[in-house]
């Protein structure tokens, strides 16, 4: 009996709560007027959707905006660039997230980047090879040149080693080097670690793995493309070809939640760069 | 004492029953889950173009499953046909001519083998026997369906060996005496004797092989290069498992892409089933 009474009180509590939570989210919403980051209470939860390359951005930037508000909840679903997009345009999401570009025929939405990446060529310390042009890499994933020493290496046949269809870091190469579809690989591995440790064990591999990923491992190299290196400031001021966005999609005109709004206006602000650099990741401005 | 027993003994056959009843209704459940999520997209594709087209391209609508089924099943032969042999010799020695010494250690070896998860296989696979392959063969990339096969054929080792090491231990002692003591040799009776009058068990060893190494995913994914090329002994392959594995989180839902690869995982369940029962219906002869 007493027990029972306990759960009862506990569940009136809890709605009590819940209720009070839902009005002062109606009451931040009223005054919207006057928005500004630090002003008044933020609550609800903001789906996020989409690139699993943008993991580990959003989940440190998601947790310093929880802390900061302890009203919101973020949630995170890995899926891909692409069901992010698609999840943002028929709005399963409060924010989709892709870690590329929108193509020309995904129309209606809106992009914020929020990080770069930078996406390194990675090859062998074998293989002789430190400079290629983004011609001759494409020129090499396209299978026109096969062999190390026509880019000055050693007399090897050349191996490509790419991600699965639908990894943001291979849609990223691909479309920067102009290779979607014509690639002609001879291993397609499904994460970035599986990429750099069959490319230090073969003196034969080219791969590629994002930045963050590569510092400080054995046996590899990264190449410089067309004579820069891939770095962070490399990166941000665009002299390194092979990058791409951290992209929140939104769709266009409509307009998202005061949470998801706030979530959006930290993420581009400039406290939050020292966080997307924890995060491996470069601040988009 | 038997009056109180028996509402004791009602009730555990009830329970035994309701869980040997839950294991028919998971597979019935997964047959269910499988055939409805699997058949839209075979229907929508054309089985035809589905099952024999040889070009998968998910991005240019192409989906031709003919590599993956092909692959799978070479790889499987391959490994069985490495494993079968290797397992069953591995299986006499334990159970007929190993002294208990030497029985203990190495049951305990093959239980470990058996204990190690998947992904180590391919770890070690990918380290150590992908550049081996490479470099024997002289070819640019080590990783092709050998790498698989060999990795295989060393995951369904402890199966066969402990499934048929088992059978030979319950052959009668008797009929190995008899045999012996009509003049056979050692090696003739347990090649003659104890390997036939265990076949069914051996059998149930290859079957229990066959199902692990078509379902083999996590360990063959990091080895075979995972290119939907047509199989090639030392060419890039994908098999159908790795197939779901490395697309499937990609795949938006309700996209036609997904459920192709649902309908991968029909074709998958469709060939394991058809391959058991095949086999049981073989043993079953045999035994009349």
């Amino acid at each position: 009996m007493k027990f029972k009474n306990i759960v009862r009180a506990a569940g009136c509590m809890a709605a009590v709560a819940a209720l009070a939570c839902s009005m002062v989210a109606c009451g931040g919403s009223g005054a919207e007027g006057g928005a500004d980051g630090a002003s008044g209470e933020l609550s609800g939860t903001i789906a996020t959707n989409g690139s699993t390359s943008m993991e580990k951005v959003i989940g440190t930037l998601a947790e310093q905006f929880m802390a900061d508000n302890p009203g919101v909840t973020i949630t995170y679903d890995a899926t891909g660039s692409g069901t992010g997009i698609e999840c943002a345009k028929n709005g399963s999401a409060d924010i989709g997230l892709a870690s590329r570009d929108l193509k020309d025929e995904e129309t209606g939405l809106e992009t914020v980047t929020v990080a770069l990446d930078g996406i390194v060529v990675i090859v062998n310390e074998g293989c002789g090879v430190d400079d290629l042009s983004l011609e001759q890499i494409a020129a090499i994933f396209n299978g026109e040149i096969t062999n190390w020493k026509e880019v000055g290496g050693a007399d090897l046949a050349i191996s490509c080693i790419g991600r699965e269809s639908g990894s943001g870091t291979r849609d990223g190469f691909e479309s920067i080097t102009g290779t979607e579809d014509t690639c002609k690989l001879e291993q397609e591995l499904t994460s970035t670690g599986a990429v750099i440790t069959a490319v230090s064990s073969s003196e034969n591999a080219i791969g590629y793995a994002s930045l963050s990923s590569v510092e400080g491992q054995q046996g590899i190299k990264a190449v410089t493309v067309d004579g820069v290196a891939c770095t962070e400031e490399t990166v941000a001021d665009g002299s390194y070809k092979i990058q791409r966005p951290f992209n929140f999609v939104l769709m266009e005109g409509a307009t998202p939640s005061p949470a998801a709004e706030a979530f959006i206006e930290f993420a581009t602000s400039p406290e939050a760069a020292d966080l997307v650099r924890s995060a491996d990741a470069i601040p988009a401005s | 004492m038997k009056q109180l027993n028996k509402p004791i003994e009602a009730i555990f056959h009830g329970v035994f029953l309701m869980c040997g009843l839950l294991s028919v209704v998971f597979v019935f459940g997964i047959t269910a889950y499988l055939i409805i999520s699997g058949l839209p997209a075979i229907a929508e594709i054309g089985p035809v173009d589905f099952l024999l087209g040889q070009l998968w391209s998910p991005s240019q609508g192409q989906f031709g499953i003919l590599p993956f089924i092909l692959t799978s099943l070479y790889g499987t032969v391959g490994a069985i046909t490495i494993g079968i042999p290797l397992g069953l010799l591995a299986a006499l020695f334990l159970s007929k001519f190993a002294g208990p010494k030497a029985s203990r250690v190495m049951r305990s070896a093959v239980e470990l083998l058996a204990g190690i998860p998947s992904v180590v296989y391919g770890l070690v696979g990918m380290i150590v026997l992908v550049p081996a392959i490479q470099k024997i063969f002289s070819l640019s990339s080590g990783a092709t369906l050998l790498a698989a096969i060999v990795v295989l054929a060393i995951m369904i080792l402890p199966y066969i060996i402990n499934v048929s090491a088992t059978a030979l231990d319950a052959v009668p002692p008797e009929y190995e005496e008899g045999s012996l003591a009509l003049g056979a040799t050692e090696t003739e009776t347990y090649f003659k004797v104890s390997l036939h009058t265990a076949r069914s068990g051996i059998a149930a060893a290859v079957v229990q092989g066959i199902g692990r190494a078509l379902g083999e995913a996590m360990a063959i994914i990091m080895v075979a290069g995972n290119v939907a090329n047509m199989p090639h002994l030392f060419g890039s392959v994908r098999f159908l498992t790795t197939a779901i594995v490395s697309e499937m989180s990609y795949a938006s839902y309700g996209s036609l892409h997904r459920d192709a690869l649902f309908s991968i995982g029909l074709v998958l369940f469709v060939l394991i089933v058809f391959i058991n029962i095949l086999l049981n219906v073989i043993v079953r002869k045999e035994e009349k």
